[in-house]
């Protein structure tokens, strides 16, 4: 693998662009590996290559059953934050976001990671006051957050419409260190480091069945081979209640719900930061790419599906929103738009946690919030498999907190996954 | 869009509907142990395929309906109204 620097890009600038090497490797699959991950996802991608990186496990395979970078990995809108106020989820997401600071070097790959700031509105004093607090928290973990007054969010982003009379835009809760990536550099760019330590990335490999033996994993069949793994981790949000009863290990906490984000054509710059808009319950998300597409999202469907297509009333909510807040949008045209499978658990948090079987680990219900989690995601995971016991950021985040009334619950919707937006 | 067949409005759109969720839950007693309780509570099946859903058609006659719908196509086999004894019971009250 050619590495990227400055040198390798003038001296193929040169030669017509021919010295550069293979991103990573299409291995056919051994059938022995020390750990497989099932789910070549940025979750799968990262834990592969942390478990090599941090763990010097490298005899790994990650199984994919299509391409990498084909599900929700390219289905999202790249949003990266960690305004979360949860004992647990606070510490994991600010590390994640500690991570994304970085991770253009580790990977030697360019995510275009963006540091252009978070920005959710808030329109009533009863927001303000809820925004201060979770921001108060915030800060008293280390986290950078502040509240911008009308003046300041007027100087800041001066095309909102600040003459609603319904919902008055009275300031904003901010976040300046997140952010955006882009979504498919993530994918490649874990991809080939972890390619580059030795891990076997198996696409168009889906899992069809999983023997069991004396309470363990035994082996894993697949659509490219049998595959025999000494400890299984499943990292397949969306589909893990699929991948959970084919292991034979009945319900989850979990529903499978689908998500649309939207697409314009290119504009000019217009919006320089993420700007979240949320009232009356409802849910709205926008920022421009750095093609200059708006990319924005809104609610769920709010009924369960495996579909990854979306239903048209809520593409109609998320343009009423658009328009509500940036009227200016009126004439811009959809260039596209899609829906992921979410993972929506039963507290609007995720799991990482061992399971009923000895050898299987869990990584799961990533609810809205799995893309800014990959790199975390990765390294929690990781050090999971590696050394058999939960992190201390991570040890709530398991299948028993149900049973035992310790819920992470940021929203405080109770048990209904579809109120966890 | 969604449509949905309402034994007491005809077919209308999922938008004037509102989902419930799993209808194939049973509430264990009130003396079950904890555990029985976490299951019916949080714990689901979270089928691929046909599934039994509760729907509320909340901008209609605002009845509860059990609807038999794939959750990979979302194609509808069957509506049936959670509790068919009611509407006997509105009649007879007229």
């Amino acid at each position: 693998m050619t590495r990227f620097n400055a040198w390798n890009v003038i001296k193929n600038g040169l030669n017509g662009q021919s010295g550069w090497s293979r991103q990573w490797r299409d291995p056919e699959p051994k059938s022995n590996y020390d750990v497989i991950i099932v789910g070549g996802g940025l979750h799968g991608l990262a834990t592969a290559f942390y478990l090599a990186k941090n763990h010097n496990i490298k005899n790994v395979a990650v199984l994919e059953k299509g391409w990498i970078g084909g599900g929700n990995a390219g289905r999202n809108t790249t949003i990266v934050r960690s305004n979360y106020m949860m004992p647990g989820n606070h510490e994991f997401y600010e590390h994640s976001l500690k991570l994304w600071e970085n991770l253009s070097h580790e990977l030697n790959y360019n995510v275009m990671f963006s540091q252009r700031a978070h920005v959710s509105l808030f329109h009533s004093p009863g927001a303000r006051d809820s925004a201060a607090r979770r921001y108060n928290v915030m800060r008293l973990h280390g986290t950078d957050a502040e509240l911008w007054d009308l003046k300041t969010l007027k100087k800041k982003i001066p095309h909102l419409n600040y003459d609603d009379s319904r919902f008055p835009i009275l300031g904003a809760a901010v976040q300046r260190r997140a952010g955006n990536a882009r979504h498919d550099a993530v994918a490649w760019g874990y991809a080939r480091a972890a390619d580059s330590l030795g891990v076997d990335i198996l696409q168009n490999c889906e899992v069809t069945g999983i023997t069991r033996k004396n309470g363990s994993i035994e082996s894993i069949q697949t659509s490219r081979g049998t595959i025999k793994g000494k400890k299984v981790g499943f990292a397949v949000a969306g589909n893990t209640s699929v991948l959970w009863q084919m292991a034979e290990l009945g319900n989850l906490p979990i529903e499978s719900h689908k998500l649309q984000a939207f697409v314009t054509e290119s504009i000019k710059p217009l919006l320089d930061q993420v700007v979240v808009y949320g009232v009356g319950g409802a849910h709205f998300y926008i920022s421009q790419s750095d093609k200059g597409s708006m990319v924005f999202g809104g609610d769920l469907d709010w009924y369960k599906s495996y579909a990854q297509r979306g239903n048209l009333p809520i593409v109609q909510d998320s343009a009423e929103a658009a328009m509500a807040i940036l009227p200016c949008l009126g004439r811009i045209r959809l260039l596209r738009h899609w829906a992921g499978v979410m993972d929506m658990t039963m507290d609007g948090s995720f799991f990482i946690c061992k399971t009923p079987i000895s050898n299987l680990y869990l990584n799961a219900g990533w609810n809205y919030g799995g893309f800014k989690a990959s790199p975390a995601s990765g390294w929690y995971f990781a050090d999971l498999i590696a050394n058999e016991n939960p992190h201390n950021y991570v040890h709530n985040h398991n299948l028993e907190r149900f049973e035992k009334g310790i819920n992470i619950d940021e929203r405080g919707a109770g048990p209904d996954p579809k109120l966890h937006g | 869009m969604i449509r949905i067949n309402c034994p007491y409005c005809g077919e209308r759109d999922h938008s004037e509907f509102s989902y419930g969720g799993d209808a194939s839950i049973k509430y264990p007693s009130l003396e079950a142990s904890a555990k029985e309780w976490t299951e019916a509570i949080f714990f689901r099946k979270n089928i691929r395929g046909f599934q039994l859903e509760t729907w509320h058609h909340s901008n209609g006659c605002r009845m509860w309906l059990e609807v038999e719908r794939s959750t990979l196509t979302h194609e509808i086999k069957s509506v049936r109204p959670c509790h068919p004894d009611l509407q006997k019971v509105v009649e007879n009250n007229k």
